[in-house]
């Protein structure tokens, strides 16, 4: 069985700020890590990879320095690493960036079973794994919370839907993206770190790709534009209220005013 | 639509310091001073705007303009829960309703399950002019492919310029999967929409958390899709249905899923601090177990949850499902009282999206009332029993 798993390279923190005098994004330091929720995914992977026995590949779309996320994936026991990297790939929203995971998939082997994390702290939309299924043509589930089981065909999963828990068959190939909490994520280990250190990551380019048309890709590709950030409204101006202030008859007139006593 | 941000060399006389306007540090300075955009760019444009004429946008070969003529209408997806049509879709109506009034244009819903027919009067009387229904065993329950044919149907079939689904579960599953089918553009919970006349629909969301807001188009693709998640928009008054049933079907084929549902089982119903609009938060300023009564009175009184910190949890006085915080829930309530809470940041961390903050605590110092909306600098064993008698009085006036 082969097993591909996409994570991404986010920004350190996301405490990010936007200065309000020259509209930039204020970001301590340029500090990169892998995403929290794809470390699920990469989990999910190996106890898969584990119980089945299969090569799990970890796939990331994104600027050289991406590789960091890689090569700690190979530290959580992932064998091959696929890295998606052309600067015709940059801008790239949501559309672009399933469509260029899915040619990179395509380019990289034929995998049964593709894993995702359930979203990412930058971009944020948890869209990118379905579609990635679309573009492949395969089914997808999303928010899986168990695998029940892994037959030579099919993996057993269950899906956490706010109201119920359903268990669900999937035929190969198809994707799945995975719940935070569904395991543990392993800590990198130091011993694969050091016996994957030289281990060779293949770099795949949009010349490599089947399709070839750069309109696809990247800025081009992307039918959304960000016109503008800025800064979230600020809160409006704080009310004190103190022992002389008869706190409780204000705060009552503003519940009233508010209309939470409305009910009654 | 092509475009790339050009380097003008000339001007790029600081590299270090442009490369470092780059939120996304996509500009990289290479150490020969040249200065290279990598594919970590997302056109933001923040280098064209402060990098003092160094960057440039060049918009090459312009993809042609579509016929925006050719995409009418205003269009939301209903979300079924059990047989019944969820909230989310009557907040989308409203704002449908609201959009496609702005360009004088149709609001159209889409409904697919089994046996829908009734609610399809509901939804006209939510503001849709048209509910296009696919009714079919095969749709009962929500699975991905025969779901994503039906909207694919949908869309072929009345063209609309805008697309809202909810950012439920299903929603978010969707919605991308019906975007990529039509190549067409998709922002996630927008928290803002309007549309020019053009019927270009404005959207801003929130990235990073929240920490910054961005305005997004889709200027040259249709439909446009955006999700909205549940109670970002109210729901709008009912009116006298207005509107038509439109019934559609499937083939055979279209209704086909490779994904087969082998078991379900249900979840408890209590339903958590998370769901709840209004929340008590109780600290370590309550001194004895039995005070916490007081609290949950308040609760009842506001129709609302009583909630703690994780320090009243360690005591055992409240149970973990009731911990607000980074190692508890994170809620989003329109009000949350805390009381007696230092506000501790692994506290606040799952709060501080709550839509009105009330603090009470005796400490003007208490780092709860830099987050607070409202801060009451008293006591606890004061200001609710007080609060508590006047909206008995209040109500018993009526
Ligand atoms: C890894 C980690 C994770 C954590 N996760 C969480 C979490 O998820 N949720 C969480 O809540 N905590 C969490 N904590 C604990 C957190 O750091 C705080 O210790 C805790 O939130 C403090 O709870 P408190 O505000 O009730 O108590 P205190 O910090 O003791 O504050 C009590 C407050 O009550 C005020 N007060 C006292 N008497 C009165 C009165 N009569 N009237 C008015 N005010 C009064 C005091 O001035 C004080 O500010 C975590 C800690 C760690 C290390
Ligand atoms: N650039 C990328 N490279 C590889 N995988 C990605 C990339 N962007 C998103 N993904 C995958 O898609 C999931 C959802 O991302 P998002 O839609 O951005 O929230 C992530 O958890 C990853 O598994």
């Amino acid at each position: 069985m082969k097993i591909a798993v996409c994570i991404k390279q986010v920004p350190g923190t996301a405490q990010v700020e936007i200065d309000p005098e020259t509209g930039t994004l204020k970001r301590d330091g340029a500090s990169t890590k892998m995403n929290p929720f794809d470390l699920y995914a990469i989990e999910t992977a190996m106890r898969i990879k584990e119980a089945a026995g299969a090569e799990l590949t970890a796939v990331t779309m994104g600027p050289p320095q991406a590789e960091a996320v890689l090569r700690e994936a190979f530290m959580m026991g992932a064998d091959r690493a696929v890295l998606l990297s052309d600067r015709r790939f940059g801008g790239a929203d949501v559309l672009a960036t399933g469509y260029t995971l899915s040619q990179g998939l395509r380019a990289a082997g034929n995998f049964d079973l593709i894993v995702c994390g359930r979203q990412t702290t930058d971009g944020d939309t948890a869209q990118v794994g379905a579609e990635l299924a679309e573009f492949l043509g395969i089914p997808h589930v999303t928010n899986v919370c168990a695998i029940c089981e892994i037959a030579q065909d099919a993996i057993v999963a269950d899906i956490d839907w706010p109201l119920q828990t359903a268990r669900c068959r999937l035929p190969f190939p198809c994707l799945i993206t995975v719940d935070k909490n569904i395991f543990e994520p392993r800590l990198p280990s130091f011993k694969l770190k050091l016996a994957t250190a030289g281990q060779p990551i293949t770099r795949i380019g949009m010349d490599d790709l089947p399709d070839k048309n750069e309109k696809h890709y990247g800025l081009s590709g992307s039918p959304t534009r960000v016109k503008r950030i800025f800064p979230p409204e600020a809160k409006g101006e704080r009310i004190v209220w103190s022992g002389n202030d008869a706190p409780a008859d204000k705060l009552h007139q503003l519940l009233t005013a508010h209309k939470f006593l409305q009910q009654l | 639509m092509s475009a790339h941000i050009a380097i003008i060399r000339e001007k790029a006389t600081d590299p270090e310091k442009l490369a470092a306007l780059c939120p996304f540090g996509a500009i990289e300075c290479h150490s020969d001073g040249t200065l290279e955009i990598n594919s970590g760019c997302r056109m933001c444009r923040i280098c064209v705007k402060n990098g003092g004429g160094a960057f440039e946008l060049v918009e090459d070969d312009a993809e042609p303009p579509i016929d925006k003529s050719q995409w009418r209408g205003v269009a939301v997806v209903a979300e079924l829960v059990e047989g019944r049509i969820h909230p989310v879709t009557f907040e989308l109506l409203g704002k449908a309703g609201e959009l496609a009034g702005k360009v004088g244009q149709p609001t159209i819903c889409m409904l697919a399950g089994h046996n829908i027919k009734p609610l399809a009067n509901e939804l006209l009387s939510y503001g849709a002019d048209e509910v296009v229904c696919y009714d079919a065993p095969e749709l009962e329950n929500f699975l991905i492919e025969p779901y994503t044919n039906a909207l694919t149907d949908f869309i072929n079939f009345r063209r609309p310029a805008v697309v809202l689904v909810g950012g439920t579960q299903s929603g978010r599953s969707l919605a991308p999967r019906a975007a990529a089918r039509f190549r067409t553009g998709l922002t996630a919970d927008c928290t803002f929409l309007d549309i020019s006349p053009d019927t270009d629909l404005e959207q801003i969301r929130p990235a990073y958390g929240g920490n910054i807001m961005a305005h997004i188009g889709t200027p040259n693709r249709r439909p446009q899709f955006a999700t909205v998640r549940y109670k970002i928009f109210p729901i709008p008054p009912k009116r006298e249905p207005n509107g038509k049933v439109t019934m559609r079907t499937l083939a055979a084929a279209q209704l086909k899923s490779a994904v087969a549902i082998l078991a379900a089982t249900e979840k408890s119903r209590e339903t958590g601090i998370e769901e709840a609009d209004v929340l008590i938060a109780a600290g370590r300023g309550v001194k004895r177990p039995e005070d916490l009564s007081m609290l949950e009175k308040l609760a009842g009184l506001l129709n609302g949850r009583l909630a703690s910190t994780r320090a009243l949890v360690e005591a055992g006085w409240c149970n973990p499902k009731m911990q607000i915080g980074l190692s508890g829930r994170t809620v989003k309530p329109k009000l949350i009282i805390t009381c007696g809470v230092s506000g501790a940041i692994q506290f606040a961390a799952g709060m501080n999206g709550s839509e009105l903050i009330v603090a009470i605590n005796s400490d003007p110092d208490a780092p709860i009332f830099k987050i607070a909306d409202v801060a009451i600098v008293d006591d606890i064993y004061r200001i609710v029993p007080e609060l508590i008698a006047k909206i008995e009085t209040g109500a018993a006036a009526k």
